[in-house]
């Protein structure tokens, strides 16, 4: 199998654009290990050849899922010839389809070079296909409007391709092209969809998870593992997992903070114990999955409150995106049905009934003066553990 | 670190002779149906556990069904009672309290169109015997109850709720879930005029995957399943010979290695709960104490969550559950516990000791004093 793909945006970026470029065959090269696959990159094409059948199944899924792919398309070759162009598109159409069907052919003709205009190509085509197909003519016949079969052929310098169908990628710009982000990750529905959403834009990222063991259970941290291998599908290698023990914390905030601004004072915590891991990891931003508004937590007072003390830009790809089409997302990405496993975060287990969503920063950095915020965080820092999470294989045969 | 396993209502470890049994029948790979020598090996096997079995409930062999497990047998009690007395009548009579393998089974007949009463439970989850009177009809078939409960061990008053019933009408059919009873109280199903009780081999350090239905000799039965003819005609499978030896094993064990250590249990339980009561504020959730099930206490602690302590406790190497285990892995609250009338903080702090004959004495005090020491620490962080 040959898949044709194409990627959209990169096109279009200058002098960048062979670095661009080059990360994405990188990053292809890197998702397809394992596989009998190889990369023909010319003419600012790039294909992937498969050369087990068995595999083709599983490339076109991984290839579906690096970040700069608009689409791809398993394609035929033919020589600049109209014979050979109408032979193959023969063979295309009698192994993938059987009559009755209606088709269209839509010829492109890039190589302006070539005898015949794209019109004149259509029109050849159809007539060799509705006379070659099969004995009986009555069961292929043409529709321009409403084709059950669109047969695509493009007409290059070297080749022309005949396919039939495209298969959408996740579009965006290759992941690393845009940096390393370190993103905040919850067990929540949220925070895979902000990481996934950055990892779109070209951030190449690694997880933070903080875990308070016995509030809340090992069973949650397996879902933070789960979500995390969930995003490493889109990675075209590996993500990282850390997991930063957060009971000690949290034990000192509920002993030393009054229970309103508990929330308040934790997530400060979290943003600083991110920002000096994400120097130890040499990431260049944090990402969070706020939405604005959506909880107490969520107000311009409290993330500002939160992120102040910390001098790393903060990414909040969600921030305006409502609850339904956050979750629309997760069900696309495939995170969903992870996130809702009912198993507590650490936010939830000491929930006060009333958080403040304006705090005073007067009055929680008076607060914090109860609690050695430094000792707390190198101890933290001290005895994290981290998980790798590589991508792995869907299609697997008996 | 040393390991204390205090959860013993959701299962129990293999006693290491039921291991060796079942490896050696494990061994003998024949079908019990096939003709020649190795499906007689075989057979001989379950035929030699039913024995067991049947002896251990002073009942014959004939009249053990072996299960999949106390959900499958309480399941072929309930529907294969029901369907089979159907044209005699389709209103049955259960409790609130029943485990979910009895509950959702009456709900499922209830949908298909049999009329299903539950009776009243008392604050400590007994059977409001007046009441159940008024509720039987000519149009009962089927009274079924669990006989210790699996979440708070409220034991119910078995011959006296079978005497009601069939001097009411001989007629109707009496099921009782005993997969909590079996070792840990005496069961004479036949004497208490039962027709059919359901127990499991993994509450009593037998195998997973393995239970039996007693079924009262001539009681009529619908098989769940189609299939061959074993068991009886009511249970169509191979026989799950190494699991069936399991359990026959387990109970003889029991009887023979373990018979006076089950009375420990109801010291182990005094104990538990004297050392805690001195140390911390602490609540029954069921009967009291001399009244329950010798293995199993139901405990609150004021503003505590029970999610919480369970894990601060398994941090000490000590493995409880909360409420009830089969319901651990939803955010509900206990069907039992709301049944008994309990408020939410009751309800979200219960937390379930269960003891078994492999525990220690010095264990149940090291524990009860770890409990203490966790309640009081989490107590410092929520008030």
């Amino acid at each position: 199998m040959l898949y044709l793909i194409r990627y959209g945006e990169i096109a279009l970026k200058g002098k960048n654009r062979k670095f661009f470029v080059d990360t994405l065959t990188r990053n292809i090269k890197e998702s397809l290990q394992g596989l009998e696959a190889r990369i023909i990159s010319e003419h600012s094409r790039i294909f992937v050849e498969v050369n087990k059948e068995e595999h083709d199944e599983e490339v076109k899924h991984r290839l579906q899922r690096v970040f700069g792919i608009v689409s791809l398309s398993p394609v035929s070759t033919a020589d600049l010839s109209v014979e050979d162009i109408q032979e193959r598109a023969l063979e295309l159409l009698q192994s993938s389809h059987t009559p009755p069907f209606t088709f269209k052919v839509e010829t492109r003709r890039a190589n302006k070079s070539f005898s015949y205009t794209s019109p004149e190509m259509n029109k050849m085509l159809g007539a060799y296909l509705l006379k070659n197909m099969l004995n009986n003519m009555e069961d292929i016949s043409v529709d321009v409007h409403n084709p059950d079969v669109e047969l695509f052929v493009e007409i290059r310098g070297q080749e022309a391709y005949l396919f039939l169908e495209s298969y959408p990628g996740p579009g965006g710009l290759p992941l690393g092209v845009s940096g390393k982000g370190l993103l905040l990750l919850s067990g929540g529905i949220d925070s895979p969809v902000a990481g996934w959403l950055c990892m779109k834009r070209g951030l190449q990222i690694e997880a933070v998870h903080f875990h308070s063991y016995p509030f809340t259970s090992e069973r949650s941290k397996e879902k933070v593992k789960e979500l995390a291998q969930k995003l490493a599908e889109y990675s075209s290698s590996s993500i990282n997992l850390h997991v930063i023990p957060f009971t000690e914390i949290q034990k000192e905030i509920q002993l030393h903070c009054p229970k309103e601004l508990s929330i308040t004072v934790m997530r400060r915590m979290m943003f600083r114990l991110g920002r000096d891991l994400a120097q130890i990891l040499r990431a260049q931003v944090l990402i969070t999955g706020e939405s604005l508004g959506q909880v107490a937590s969520q107000t311009i007072e409290n993330m500002h409150a939160a992120s102040i003390g910390v001098d790393l830009p903060v990414f909040r790809p969600l921030l305006g995106m409502d609850k339904q089409e956050i979750i629309n997302k997760s069900q696309t990405i495939n995170t969903y049905d992870t996130s809702i496993k009912p198993y507590e975060d650490c936010c939830t287990v000491f929930l006060p009934e009333h958080p403040v969503t304006r705090p005073k920063l007067s009055r929680v950095n008076e607060i914090e003066q109860n609690l050695d915020v430094d000792a707390l965080i190198e101890k933290c820092l001290h005895n994290y553990e981290t998980f790798p999470f590589k991508l792995t294989r869907q299609h697997t045969y008996i | 670190m040393e390991e204390i396993y205090l959860d013993n209502c959701s299962t129990t470890p293999l006693f290491t002779e039921v291991m060796e049994a079942m490896y050696k029948a494990q061994l003998q790979y024949g079908n019990p149906s096939s003709l020649h020598f190795k499906g007689i090996q075989a057979e001989k096997y379950v035929e030699e556990a039913r024995k067991i079995i049947a002896g251990a409930l002073k009942a014959s062999p004939e009249e053990i069904i072996f299960t999949s497990g106390g959900t499958e047998a309480n399941n072929l009690a309930i529907k294969g009672l029901a369907y089979r007395h159907y044209r005699k009548g389709s209103h049955l009579i259960t409790t609130p309290v029943e485990h979910p393998s009895a509950l959702n089974t009456f709900q499922q007949l209830q949908q298909e169109g049999f009329s299903v009463s539950y009776m009243r439970i008392d604050q400590d989850g007994y059977i409001d015997l007046d009441y159940l009177k008024t509720m039987l009809s000519n149009n009962t078939t089927l009274v079924s109850f669990i006989h210790v409960n699996n979440e708070t061990g409220t034991i119910q008053n078995i011959k006296n709720i079978c005497r009601m019933v069939k001097d009411f009408n001989p007629n109707i059919l009496v099921h009782a879930d005993g997969v909590q009873a079996l070792g840990k109280i005496p069961l004479r199903p036949g004497q208490y005029n039962l027709d059919a009780l359901t127990i499991s081999a993994h509450k009593i350090h037998g195998p997973k995957g393995t239970g039996a239905l007693w079924i009262k000799n001539g009681v009529l039965l619908q098989p769940l399943f189609q299939g061959g003819n074993q068991e009886n005609n009511l249970r169509p499978g191979t026989e799950n010979v190494a699991g069936i030896t399991g359990f026959g094993k387990a109970v003889s064990e029991y009887i023979n290695s373990y018979a006076g250590k089950v009375a420990n249990l109801h010291r182990f339980k005094h104990l538990f709960f004297q050392e805690l009561k001195e140390k911390v504020e602490v609540y029954i959730n069921g009967p009291e104490l001399k009244q329950g099930a010798p293995h199993i206490i139901n405990l609150s602690f004021p503003g505590i969550k029970s999610e919480v302590l369970i894990r601060s406790l398994e941090e000490q190497g000590i493995y409880s559950s909360p409420g009830s285990a089969c319901h651990s892995r939803n955010n509900q609250p206990s069907h039992v516990l709301v049944s008994l009338g309990l408020n939410k903080e009751r309800i979200d702090g219960a937390v379930r000791f269960s003891f078994s004959v492999l525990n220690t004495e010095e264990e149940i005090e090291y524990s009860a004093k770890q409990v203490a020491h966790c309640v009081k620490d989490l107590q410092k962080l929520v008030f």
